[in-house]
C-alpha cells in the first residue's frame, strides 16, 4: 500500500491491467520494452499466482512438468519493473466516469488507461447435474490441482469434449492412472483442428494408450449420488456411463461480465477496433475476452499479436494495427504429433496434396489454392509444420516447389534466382 | 577350382579363368596366358559371373508351353521336321543359328541340314555381322581367310579403324592398340566413322565420313596411291589379277577434292590420310560392321583390300586388311560352313567339293545348291514356303532388319523350334517347342576368334535344370530322324575330331583351312587344348597368311575387284530426311539376354536412346533427355533423346540392343530397312532413312522394385536390372484415369501401398510398398514434364534396395524421390567396373584439382580396370 501511495502522487498517467494471464502480461512486457517509464502500472489478477504459461497446464496434469516449471513471471519480476501487482484480487466494477477499478476487497484503483485481459471461462454444458461435486473444468492451476488430487482416489473419469483441451485432459488423467472415457458429441475427435483421416489416426493412437471414446454422445444429464457427488452420465440415446469424476472441456466463453457491467459495448466478446481499443478509448482489451471483426480467439498466438499492437498504441507509437492471421494448432500429448494450420476442410476451389504412410501412421495434407498454400494438416510427422505455417502466412507462390512441398523444406529447392521467395501479399 | 575358358561376348575371344569357390560361387578373371588378352578383360567380360544366375533360364523342354521330357521333345521336333519334309520337301525347313554357338554345335547343325535333310537352309546371325567381309575375302583371296593377327595391332605404324568403334565393341583390342601407341607415339591411328566415337580418343585423325561413301574414299586412295607412284608394281604383277579393271573403276572417284566433296570431309583431312597410307609400309586396316552392314558391304571390303594388294600389304607384319568379327564364334561358324552359301569347311557348292563332302559324310542326299540367307529366309517363312524353322541361340525378332515382319513370320510358321538358354525372348514367345540349351559357363567346345585362334570354351558348371549342349540336342534329333549312324557323337571332342578331319580335305586345294593335326586329339588333349591359330600343320607359321603372295585361288593369285561407289539403297528424302545408324554400346551385348542381367553393365546407358546432333535436335524441336518418336517407312520406336555433337548433323544413332524383354517400343530393328548387299546378303543396318519428332506422353512414371515385374503394357517402357532391384521407366499416351489402380497394376500387387502421395492437379501419384520396413516397390507417376520424373534420384532410390530396413529419414524422403540432405548422390555411373559415378568424379576433379585421367584413377580407381571409361573421364576433365 505504501507503493500505492507513492504512485498516486506521481505525475505519470496510470495504466491498469485487469487479468494477468497470457495476453495481458504479454502486453505489459511489450510495453515495458517499448517505454519502461511512461506509466504508473498496476496489475489486478484474480489467481493466486504470478504469470504462468497456461498452455503448459496439460504437461503438468500429465505429470511431465511441475507448476514451478511453467511460471513465467514471479512476484519479483513485478517488483523489479515497478509494477504494482494485486495478486488474488478480483476486479468487480469499473467506474468509467471516475476512471477507477474496484476490487472484491474494496480497493479502488484509479486509471488513465485500462487494459482488460480477462480471458475466458470454461463453458459448462447446460444439463442437470452440471454443478455436482467432482464435475470440474480445465483452465487454471486450481483446476489442475483439483484433478490431480481427485485422481488419487477416484478411478473412472469422463472428459466431455473431444477437442484439444479435452484430449489433453484425458491424456493427463490417463497418465495419472485413471480409467478415462472421452465423450464427444460428433463422429470425429478434434473435428475443428483435423480432417477425418488425421482424426481417425489420432483416435487410434489414443485408444492404444488406453483412452476410451464414446462418439456421437450427447450428454442428457449428469447423475449424482446421495453426497451430491457425480456418479454417472446419461446420454440422449439412452447410453449410460458410470464415472466418479467429470471434466467439462466443451469450450470457453469470453469473460466479459466486468466489461458488460460498466456498459462497454460487447457482443460475444468485448468489441475492439484494430488497435485493440474498446468503444471507450481509455479502455483496451486483448486476448480471449475480445471480439475483433466478429471473431473470437482461443489460442495464444493471436493474443500475442494483439498484445504487440496494444502495447504499441499505449506507447503512443500508434502505427501498428491488428490483422487476423492463419492459425496453427499443435496437440501437446507426448508421443503424438498433430498439427494443423489455415483452412483445410472442404475449401472451395482448392486442391489437396496428400501423403500417407499407413504403417507409421504418418499423414499429411496440404491445401493449395491459387498456387498458394492455405492449409495444412499433419499427423505423425509435424516437423515441417512451422515451415508450412510460414508459407501459409506469407502467401508464398509455391508452384515452383509443388512437387516436393509436402516433404518439407529440406526437400524443396527454389529455382535459381527465386531463392528468397517474397510473400505474394507483401 | 579353376577352369580355362573364353569370354562369351565379342570376337576378341579373351581367355577367361572361371574360379569356382568352395562355397559353390563363381568368379571370373582374365587368363594371363591367353594370347588374345593376356589377363585383361573389359567391363562385359568382367561381369560374366553376374550372368551365371538361374534368372530367366529355360530349364526344361516345353511343347506348346507345357513341360515335356527330352524324349518327347526330341521326338516331336524330329517327327514334325520329317513330316514337313515329307509333305513339302527339304526346302520347306530351315535352321537359323548363331555366332554364339560353339564350333561343335555349328558343325552338327550344318551336317544335319546340308548333309542329311538335304537343304542348305541354314544361316546364321553372323550374316548380320560380317558376311560382307567373308564375301570380300573370298573374292580377293579365294577363301574366307583373315590374313592378320592381333600382334599386328601392336607393330603397325598406321592403324586405320574404319566402321569400327573398337573402344566399345572390341575393348581389349582397343586397349592393346592404346598401349602400343603409348609405347611408340609415332604410331598413327586414323578413325573413319560418321560418329565421333569413344575410339577417337586415340585417333590422330578422325574422318567423320558421310555414311555409305566408303567405296569412294578407298577408290580415291587407290587412285592416289597409283598417281603418287606408291603402288607395288612387281607385287601386283606377280601375285595379283584384275588390277587394271579395278584401277579403271577407281579413277572414277576422281581427285582428293572430288572424294572430299562426296564423302563430306575436309579435303586436307583426306589428303593427310592418303599421304599417311601411301607412306606407311606397316599399315593395318581394321574394319567391322560400319563397312559390312551395308548394301555395298562386300564392295567396301574389296575397296579396302584393293589398296592393300596394290601396296603388297597383305599378311605381312603390321600390314593387312583385318576384319574384326563381332561374335565370339562367328569365325568358327564360318569354318564349319554355317552360312547358307557355304558347304562345309570352306568348301563350296561345286561338283568337286560336293562329291568330297558327301563321300566324307556318307550323305548321298547332300544339298546341291546354296540355301536362303537370313533376310530371305524369314521372308520365305512369311511367304509360307519355309514352314519349319529351328532358331538356335539367337533372337531374330529383335536383331533382323524390318523386325516387325520377322515377328509376323515367326507367328505364322507352321513349326517354330527355339533352343536357347533364356526362357523368354522376343523370339521364343512364338515358339511351339522350347529346348533348354546350356549357357555360357556350362557350354563345352571350341570357338575361333578374329585372328583365327581356336580356344577351348570349357564349362565350369553343370548345365542348369535339364539344359543340354546344343550339339547333343542336334545329335539326338538327327538320330530320331533316322540318321543315328551318321551322328555317333558322345562327346564334344568326337565332333571336333570329325570337323578337323573334314578340313583336311582342303589339302587337295589351295585353301588354307586345315586343322589336320587336331583330328587325332585324345579326349584329354582336347580338354587341355591350348589356344592355337589355324592352319594347324607341322612346320607352318600360322600367325599370318598370304605373306608369301600365294593365295587360295586356283591361280594362286589374289584378285583385285573393280568396285564403284553406288550410295545407299534407301537415301534420305524430304519425307524421311534423317539417316538412322545403329550399333552397339559398350556394356550391352546383342539383345541383352545376358548382359542385362549384370547390374554393373546396366548403369552406363540404362535406357534405350537416340543420339542426335544439337542442331538437328533444335530443328526437330527435341530436348535432351526427353522422349522422341522415330519413324521409318518400316516401323517406329520411342526413345530417350541424347543430344551430342559427336554425330553428324542429320544423322541419328540408336543402339541395337533393346527389345521387348527390357523395353516397349524400343526395338530399333523394326525400323531398319530390309535392303541387303547383293553378294553377301548382309543388311544395311547402318543407314535407314527416317524422321524424328518429340513425343509428349500424357503421363510418365519411374518404378523401382525388388521384384522382377512384368513390363507394363504402355507406349514406352524400359526395364533396367540393378543390384537387388529392377527399374522401370514408363510413359503412356492415354490419359490416366485411376492412377492408384494403375500404380497397383504396374507394381503387380493387390495390396494397398504402404506409403502414398497424391496430387490431384497434375495428376500425380507416388506410392511405395514396404515389408518389414524394407523397400519392395516404389513408383512415381506424373506428367511427362514434371519435376519428379526428371529429378527422382534413381541412384539413391536404387541404393535403398540393398537395405533390410529404411531408416526414418529415408522413409520420409522416399516418395520425394530425393535423397535426404547431407547424403551424397554419386550421379550416373561412369566406371562400371568400380561403380564410380559422374558426380563423384566431378567432385574429385574439383576438390583435388585433378587434371588427368590417371590422377582420377589413382584417387577413385575409375578407369583403371579395362579403361574403357577413360575417354568419358577425360570428357569430364575437359568440361571442368
Ligand atoms: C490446459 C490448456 C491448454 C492450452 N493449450 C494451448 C495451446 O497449446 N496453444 C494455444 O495457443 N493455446 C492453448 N490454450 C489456450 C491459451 O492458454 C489461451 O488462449 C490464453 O491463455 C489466453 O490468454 P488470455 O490472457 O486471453 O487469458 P488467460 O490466460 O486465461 O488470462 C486471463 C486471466 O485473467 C484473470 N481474470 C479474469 N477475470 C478477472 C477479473 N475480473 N479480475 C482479475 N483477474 C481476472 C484470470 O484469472 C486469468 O488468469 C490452452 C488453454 C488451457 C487451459
Ligand atoms: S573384349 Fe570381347 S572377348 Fe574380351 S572380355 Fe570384352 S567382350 Fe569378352
Ligand atoms: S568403367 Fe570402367 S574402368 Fe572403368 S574400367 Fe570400366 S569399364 Fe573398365
Amino acid at each position: 500500500m505504501r507503493h500505492h501511495a507513492v504512485k498516486t502522487e506521481s505525475s505519470k498517467p496510470k495504466l491498469v491491467f485487469v487479468g494477468n494471464g497470457m495476453a495481458g502480461t504479454r502486453t505489459l512486457e511489450e510495453l515495458l520494452t517499448l517505454t519502461p517509464d511512461k506509466y504508473d502500472i498496476s496489475v489486478i489478477g484474480e489467481e493466486h499466482f504470478g504469470n504462468y504459461n497456461r498452455i503448459m497446464l496439460s504437461p503438468v496434469l500429465a505429470g511431465e512438468k511441475t507448476i514451478e516449471n511453467i511460471m513465467l513471471n514471479d512476484d519479483e519480476w513485478y517488483r523489479r519493473n515497478n509494477v504494482v501487482f494485486y495478486k488474488g484480487e478480483q476486479a468487480v466494477a469499473i467506474d468509467r466516469v471516475k476512471r477507477q477499478v474496484t476490487t472484491r476487497n474494496g480497493k479502488c484503483i484509479p486509471y488513465d488507461r485500462l487494459v482488460l485481459a480477462t480471458g475466458s471461462t470454461p463453458f459448462r454444458i447446460p444439463v442437470p447435474g452440471n454443478d455436482l461435486t467432482n464435475v470440474l473444468t480445465f483452465r487454471d492451476i486450481d483446476d489442475v490441482n483439483n484433478m490431480l488430487q481427485l485422481s488419487r482416489h477416484k478411478q473412472h473419469a469422463a472428459v466431455i469434449g473431444g477437442g484439444l483441451l479435452g484430449l489433453e485432459a484425458a491424456n493427463g488423467l490417463r497418465k495419472q492412472g485413471m480409467d478415462v472415457t472421452v465423450v464427444h458429441a460428433y463422429d470425429a475427435i478434434l473435428n475443428r483442428q483435423l480432417d477425418k483421416t488425421a482424426s481417425r489416426l489420432l483416435q487410434d493412437t489414443l485408444e492404444q494408450k488406453g483412452i476410451r471414446f464414446l462418439m456421437n454422445a450427447a450428454t442428457d444429464s449428469i447423475q449424482g449420488n446421495a453426497d451430491n457427488e457425480v456418479c454417472g452420465l446419461n446420454f440422449k440415446d439412452g447410453r449410460q456411463l458410470a464415472v466418479d469424476m467429470v471434466v467439462m472441456a466443451t469450450g470457453v466463453q469470453p469473460n466479459i461480465s466486468l466489461a458488460k457491467s460498466c456498459g462497454l459495448q460487447c457482443d460475444r466478446g468485448i468489441l475492439v477496433n484494430d488497435v485493440m481499443q474498446s468503444f471507450d478509448p481509455a479502455i483496451y482489451a486483448v486476448g480471449e475476452c475480445v471480439q475483433h471483426r466478429g471473431q473470437l480467439f482461443g489460442l495464444v498466438a493471436p493474443g500475442y499479436d494483439q498484445a504487440r499492437v496494444c502495447a504499441n498504441h499505449l506507447a503512443e507509437l500508434g502505427i501498428a494495427r491488428y490483422t487476423q492471421k492463419a492459425l496453427a494448432t499443435q496437440l501437446k500429448i507426448t508421443g503424438i504429433q498433430a498439427f494443423s494450420a489455415g483452412q483445410f476442410d472442404h475449401v472451395p476451389d482448392s486442391e489437396e496434396i496428400t501423403f500417407f504412410d499407413g504403417q507409421l501412421g504418418h499423414y499429411k495434407k496440404l491445401v493449395i489454392k491459387d498456387n498458394q498454400l492455405v492449409g495444412a494438416v499433419l499427423y505423425g510427422d509435424t516437423q515441417d509444420g512451422g515451415w508450412f505455417f510460414e508459407l501459409i502466412q506469407q502467401q508464398t507462390d509455391i508452384s515452383p516447389i509443388r512437387d516436393q512441398l509436402i516433404f518439407g523444406k529440406d526437400f524443396c529447392q527454389w529455382p535459381e534466382q527465386a531463392t528468397a521467395p517474397l510473400p505474394a501479399a507483401a | 577350382m579353376v577352369n580355362r575358358s573364353t569370354c562369351a561376348y565379342c570376337g576378341v575371344g579373351c581367355g577367361i579363368e572361371i574360379h569356382t569357390n568352395s562355397d559353390g560361387s563363381t568368379s571370373v578373371k582374365g587368363d594371363f596366358e591367353h594370347p588374345a588378352n593376356f589377363g585383361k578383360l573389359c567391363s562385359k567380360g568382367s561381369s560374366l559371373a553376374h550372368t551365371l544366375t538361374g534368372e530367366g533360364r529355360l530349364l526344361h523342354p516345353k511343347i506348346h508351353g507345357l513341360r515335356a521330357s527330352w524324349e518327347q521333345a526330341t521326338h516331336y521336333v524330329a517327327s514334325e521336321f520329317t513330316r514337313i519334309i515329307d509333305e513339302h520337301g527339304p526346302q520347306a525347313v530351315a535352321f537359323y543359328v548363331s555366332g554364339q554357338l560353339l564350333t561343335e554345335d555349328y558343325y552338327v547343325a550344318n551336317k544335319l541340314m546340308k548333309g542329311f535333310i538335304g537343304s542348305a537352309n541354314i544361316d546364321t546371325n553372323s550374316r548380320l555381322c560380317m558376311s560382307s567381309a567373308v564375301a570380300a575375302y573370298k573374292r580377293a583371296f579365294g577363301e574366307d581367310s583373315v590374313p592378320a593377327s592381333y600382334e599386328d595391332l601392336e607393330i603397325a605404324d598406321l592403324i586405320v579403324l574404319t566402321g569400327s568403334n573398337t573402344a566399345w565393341c572390341h575393348p581389349i583390342l582397343f586397349q592393346r592398340i592404346k598401349s602400343a601407341k603409348a609405347a611408340r607415339p609415332q604410331m598413327k591411328v586414323v578413325v573413319i566413322d560418321p560418329r565421333r566415337t569413344a575410339t577417337c580418343e586415340i585417333a590422330d585423325l578422325h574422318l567423320a565420313i558421310k555414311p555409305g561413301t566408303d567405296v569412294a574414299l578407298f577408290n580415291g586412295l587407290l587412285n592416289h596411291l597409283q598417281a603418287s607412284g606408291k603402288t607395288d608394281a612387281q607385287y601386283i604383277q606377280q601375285h595379283c589379277e584384275g588390277f587394271e579393271a579395278a584401277m579403271a573403276s577407281a579413277r572414277q572417284a576422281g581427285d582428293i577434292q572430288q572424294v572430299a566433296t562426296l564423302c563430306d570431309l575436309p579435303a586436307s583431312d583426306v589428303a593427310e590420310f592418303y599421304q599417311w597410307f601411301a607412306d606407311t609400309e606397316r599399315t593395318l586396316t581394321c574394319f567391322s560392321q560400319g563397312i559390312n552392314q551395308s548394301s555395298q558391304g562386300t564392295d567396301k571390303g574389296n575397296a579396302i583390300i584393293n589398296c592393300h594388294l596394290a601396296t603388297g600389304r597383305v599378311g605381312k607384319p603390321g600390314a593387312s586388311p583385318f576384319s574384326l568379327t563381332g561374335q565370339p564364334n562367328a569365325m568358327g561358324g564360318r569354318e564349319v560352313g554355317g552360312l547358307a552359301n557355304q558347304l562345309a569347311a570352306h568348301m563350296e557348292f561345286n561338283p568337286q567339293d560336293l562329291k568330297q563332302v558327301s563321300e566324307f559324310w556318307q550323305a548321298p542326299n547332300i544339298a546341291r545348291t546354296p540355301g536362303l540367307k537370313a533376310v530371305d529366309l524369314f521372308d520365305a517363312v512369311a511367304a509360307g514356303t519355309v514352314k519349319a524353322v529351328w532358331v538356335m541361340g539367337t533372337n531374330p525378332a529383335v536383331s533382323l532388319p524390318n523386325a516387325g515382319k520377322v515377328v509376323q513370320a515367326l507367328q505364322q510358321a507352321e513349326l517354330l523350334v527355339v533352343s536357347d538358354c533364356i526362357e523368354t525372348t522376343d523370339t521364343s514367345t512364338y515358339a511351339q517347342v522350347l529346348l533348354p540349351a546350356a549357357g555360357w559357363g556350362e557350354k563345352d567346345g571350341t570357338v575361333t576368334n578374329s585372328e583365327r585362334r581356336i580356344s577351348r570354351q570349357k564349362g565350369a558348371l553343370e548345365p542348369l535344370g535339364e539344359a543340354r549342349q546344343d550339339w547333343r540336342i542336334l545329335t539326338d534329333v538327327a538320330a530320331a530322324m533316322g540318321f543315328a549312324e551318321h551322328f555317333p557323337y558322345t562327346t564334344a571332342a568326337d565332333v571336333f575330331r570329325e570337323h578337323a578331319r573334314l578340313t583336311r580335305l582342303n589339302r587337295h586345294s589351295p585353301r588354307k583351312l586345315d586343322l589336320g593335326n587336331l583330328a587325332e586329339l585324345s579326349e584329354q588333349q582336347y580338354d587341355e587344348l591350348a589356344p592355337v591359330q589355324w592352319p594347324v600343320l607341322d612346320n607352318m607359321d600360322s600367325q599370318r597368311l598370304y605373306g608369301d603372295g600365294h593365295f587360295s585361288t586356283d591361280s594362286g593369285k589374289a584378285r583385285f575387284v573393280a568396285v564403284a561407289y553406288s550410295g545407299v539403297s534407301h537415301p534420305v528424302s524430304p519425307d524421311w530426311p534423317l539417316a538412322l545408324n545403329t550399333g552397339r554400346i559398350r556394356d550391352q551385348w546383342h539383345t541383352m539376354t545376358r548382359t542385362a542381367l549384370a547390374p554393373p553393365l546396366n548403369a552406363h546407358k540404362p535406357e534405350p536412346f537416340v543420339e542426335i546432333h544439337p542442331d538437328t535436335a533444335a530443328d526437330m524441336g527435341l530436348e535432351d533427355q526427353k522422349l522422341a518418336r522415330i519413324q521409318s517407312p518400316w516401323g517406329s520406336a520411342i526413345l530417350r533423346v541424347n543430344v551430342t555433337d559427336s554425330l553428324r548433323r542429320g544423322e541419328l544413332f540408336v543402339p541395337m540392343h533393346w527389345n521387348d524383354q527390357w523395353a516397349r517400343g524400343a526395338r530399333i530393328g523394326e525400323l531398319v530397312n530390309p535392303a541387303v548387299d547383293p553378294i553377301s546378303g548382309q543388311p544395311e543396318s547402318k543407314h535407314t532413312p527416317c524422321r524424328i519428332e518429340p513425343w509428349h506422353p500424357q503421363w510418365s512414371a519411374v518404378m523401382l522394385s525388388r521384384d522382377n515385374l512384368p513390363i507394363p503394357d504402355c507406349d514406352y517402357a524400359a526395364k533396367i536390372r540393378g543390384k537387388h532391384f529392377y527399374r522401370y521407366e514408363l510413359a503412356g499416351d492415354a490419359t490416366a484415369t485411376d492412377l492408384t489402380a494403375q500404380a497397383q497394376q504396374f507394381a503387380d500387387t493387390d495390396a494397398e501401398p504402404s506409403v502414398l502421395y497424391q496430387d490431384p492437379r497434375q495428376p500425380a501419384m507416388r506410392s511405395a510398398w514396404l515389408d518389414a520396413g524394407g523397400l519392395r516397390t516404389c513408383i512415381y507417376i506424373g506428367p511427362g514434364n514434371s519435376g519428379i520424373i526428371a529429378n527422382a534420384d534413381r541412384n539413391w532410390l536404387s541404393g535403398l534396395f540393398g537395405k533390410p530396413e529404411l531408416d526414418a529419414i529415408e522413409r520420409k524422403a522416399l516418395l520425394s524421390g530425393k535423397s535426404p540432405a547431407g547424403v551424397e548422390d554419386c550421379g550416373r555411373t561412369i566406371c562400371a567396373c568400380f561403380g564410380v559415378g559422374e558426380k563423384t568424379i566431378l567432385k574429385a576433379i574439383r576438390e583435388h584439382r585433378l587434371t588427368d585421367a590417371a590422377a582420377v584413377g589413382k584417387l577413385l580407381k575409375a578407369g583403371t580396370n579395362c579403361g574403357s571409361c577413360v575417354s568419358e573421364i577425360k570428357g569430364l576433365l575437359a568440361a571442368n
